[in-house]
């Protein structure tokens, strides 16, 4: 009795506060944390790369409407032409090969194999370990006259070592190498991803098909291949729009200590932060960067209904 | 006729561990390389034929390194940033993705999908707005823009979401009644059984903080406070010709990476077939 006087002040606020609402704030209270952050750090800030496309400012004086100018500009900007086709290049370059080498490791370290573990790690650990530190050992061992590479290359071909290709420090061979670069480095991300693809594919589908007598080949083209749709889909998209927005590993493969790239590796990410944080001029930086989310926007929609049709 | 089908197999395999072979060693050469070069005199850096094992291995390299550079400092910070980031993710991920799957309330479609629709958008296309507000709010030259920066992420809501959909509602159902609270019920049940899916999370979080390069490079100009990529990048552009130092300096920043890989790549490729993404 005394009990039950006691507990009815404390019953009477959680009585106001309804189940359902207090259900509410407690699912709420969960998300909060997180959810603030993220709007505050992330929402926020990409809503205002809209607004600052269409203004003039160097964060110092009044912000000036422009309206479109911004994206005028950007028609007529030859140097920011040759970033978007050089992303484009490499874009080009990094995707298929990247595919092809992951998927082909995947198969390879999918089956009964020594050393399985071992050797997956292998390929993976490049995709963890610190890029600064990799590209200068990539720089010392493809240096044009010193690195071990154009050495070996001499003595096999005995092409004197000043024709050889100067790797990171030559125009036409600078795009190769960063290609090259990016698949050793990030190929065993894909791998493990084709990896988890190639272990949902059911074996009987294998064995009917071993049945049937179709050979290896056959066997990949007629159920490696459909199988893996999904997966090849979505290691498609995310590799598209990881090139597109790759500015390190050409900053430490080849600027030197003022950070500034050439008209041959100048990509559109470093555009946007040399626009933004050299030029100042942070309403024409966003307009770039408005541009490089329409890319990948319109990557990601191709990817949505291509996952419609081709997906499961 | 099954002779030669046999003997055919055995020659496929064993060219296809040739192949792995070889690629294994090309894989590994740039470590081996630097590991190497890391005890060497600047000059038998690039002696050729190459020494794999340097004749007098030069360990003098390994204490030079920390009294050329702060690399001290930079690690610290780098390690700083890496834990408080990593940890902060892993609780309001794990928070929110709990609300996400064993929740209802209002809005909770709406948001969710807030949440996915910027996983795909790069951080690249924001970082100007988002430099312009952390400034505003006094936060440029301070540890703690990097940190709201990385700590919030909705990959990592995402991640943590998809794998509390694997576990049953009924084991939330009985935990209720038997009057645990909702918060209980996330720190006794499903953090214990999400292991693997933290693992994942840990080692995107922890890796991609540890190596990241543009975010350090916008917000820290300080040398106290730079992290161990941009101080690395500066001995680098600062002191070209010091081969063995920065390989020495190299061989440093890469072994946390290894260490925190090594004890939790157990997780790893489950984590990354569950969840699958994270650019």
């Amino acid at each position: 009795m005394q009990n039950e006087t006691a507990l009815r002040p404390k019953q009477t606020p959680k009585r106001l506060l309804s189940k359902g609402v207090r259900d509410h704030l407690v699912a709420y209270s969960f998300i909060a944390p997180n959810f603030i952050g993220f709007a505050i750090f992330t929402l926020v800030p990409m809503f205002f790369a809209f607004v600052l496309a269409f203004v003039k400012w160097d964060g110092a004086n009044p912000m000036e409407f422009i309206g479109f100018d911004n994206f005028a500009r950007l028609i007529k900007d030859t140097t920011f032409h040759k970033a978007l086709w050089n992303t484009i290049v490499y874009t080009v370059g990094v995707v298929p090969f990247t595919m092809a080498v992951a998927l082909a490791l995947a198969i390879l370290l999918n089956q009964q194999i020594i050393a399985r573990n071992f050797m997956r790690t292998v390929f993976f650990f490049p995709y963890v370990a610190s890029l600064v530190a990799v590209a200068a050992v990539w720089n010392f061992i493809f240096s044009p006259t010193m690195g071990p590479v154009n050495n070996i290359l001499h003595l096999i071909t005995g092409v004197p070592i000043e024709e050889l290709p100067r790797w990171a420090a030559d125009k036409q061979w600078a795009m190769f190498t960063v290609i090259l670069f990016t698949v050793w480095k990030n190929m065993g991300y894909y791998m493990v991803i084709y990896l988890a693809g190639l272990q949902g594919i059911n074996p009987e589908l294998y064995e009917a098909a071993e049945l049937d007598g179709a050979n290896a080949w056959r066997r990949f083209r007629n159920v490696t291949v459909p199988q893996l749709a999904p997966t090849t889909f979505f290691v498609l998209m995310i590799l598209i729009i990881n090139s597109f927005k790759v500015y390190d590993i050409f900053i430490n493969l080849f600027a030197g200590a003022d950070n500034q790239l050439n008209d041959s590796t100048r990509v559109m990410v470093y555009q946007i932060y040399n626009t933004a944080f050299r030029s100042l001029d942070y309403g024409y930086a966003s307009a770039m960067a408005i541009v490089l989310f329409l890319l990948v926007l319109g990557i990601t929609i191709v990817q949505f209904r291509g996952e419609k049709k081709y997906g499961q | 006729m099954t002779g030669t089908h046999k003997g055919f197999r055995i020659a496929t395999k064993v060219l296809i561990y040739l192949l792995l072979a070889v690629a294994v060693f090309c894989m590994l050469v740039p470590y081996l390389w630097m590991l190497s070069s890391s005890l060497k005199l600047n000059k038998d850096v690039f002696s050729f034929p190459m020494q794999w094992i340097p004749a007098n291995p030069r360990w003098e390299n390994f204490q030079d390194i920390w009294t050329r550079i702060p690399l001290g400092r930079f690690i610290y910070n780098t390690a700083k940033l890496s834990v408080i980031v990593t940890l902060l993710q892993l609780l309001t991920s794990s928070f929110a993705a709990y609300a996400f799957s064993k929740l209802q309330f209002k809005g909770k479609n709406i948001l969710f999908l807030g949440y996915i629709a910027t996983i795909a958008i790069p951080w690249q296309a924001y970082m100007v707005p988002q430099f312009i507000m952390m400034r505003q709010l006094g936060l440029n030259n301070t540890h703690m823009a990097i940190i709201l920066l990385q700590a919030f992420s909705a990959f990592g809501v995402f991640l943590m979401r998809q794998f509390y959909q694997g576990v049953p509602d009924e084991l939330c159902e009985a935990a209720r009644i038997d009057g645990l609270s909702e918060y209980g019920i996330w720190a006794r049940i499903m953090l214990p059984l999400s292991k693997p899916a933290l693992s994942t999370l840990t080692i995107f979080t922890f890796v991609s903080t540890w190596n990241d390069f543009l975010g350090p490079m916008i917000y820290l100009t300080r040398t106290e406070l730079k992290t161990i990529q941009i101080g690395l990048r500066m001995f680098i552009s600062q002191y070209s010709a010091e081969y063995g130092l920065i390989m020495a300096a190299s061989v440093v920043s890469i072994i946390p990476v290894v260490i925190v890989f090594l004890a939790l790549q157990k997780y790893f490729v489950q984590g990354v077939a569950s969840s699958g993404i994270k650019g």
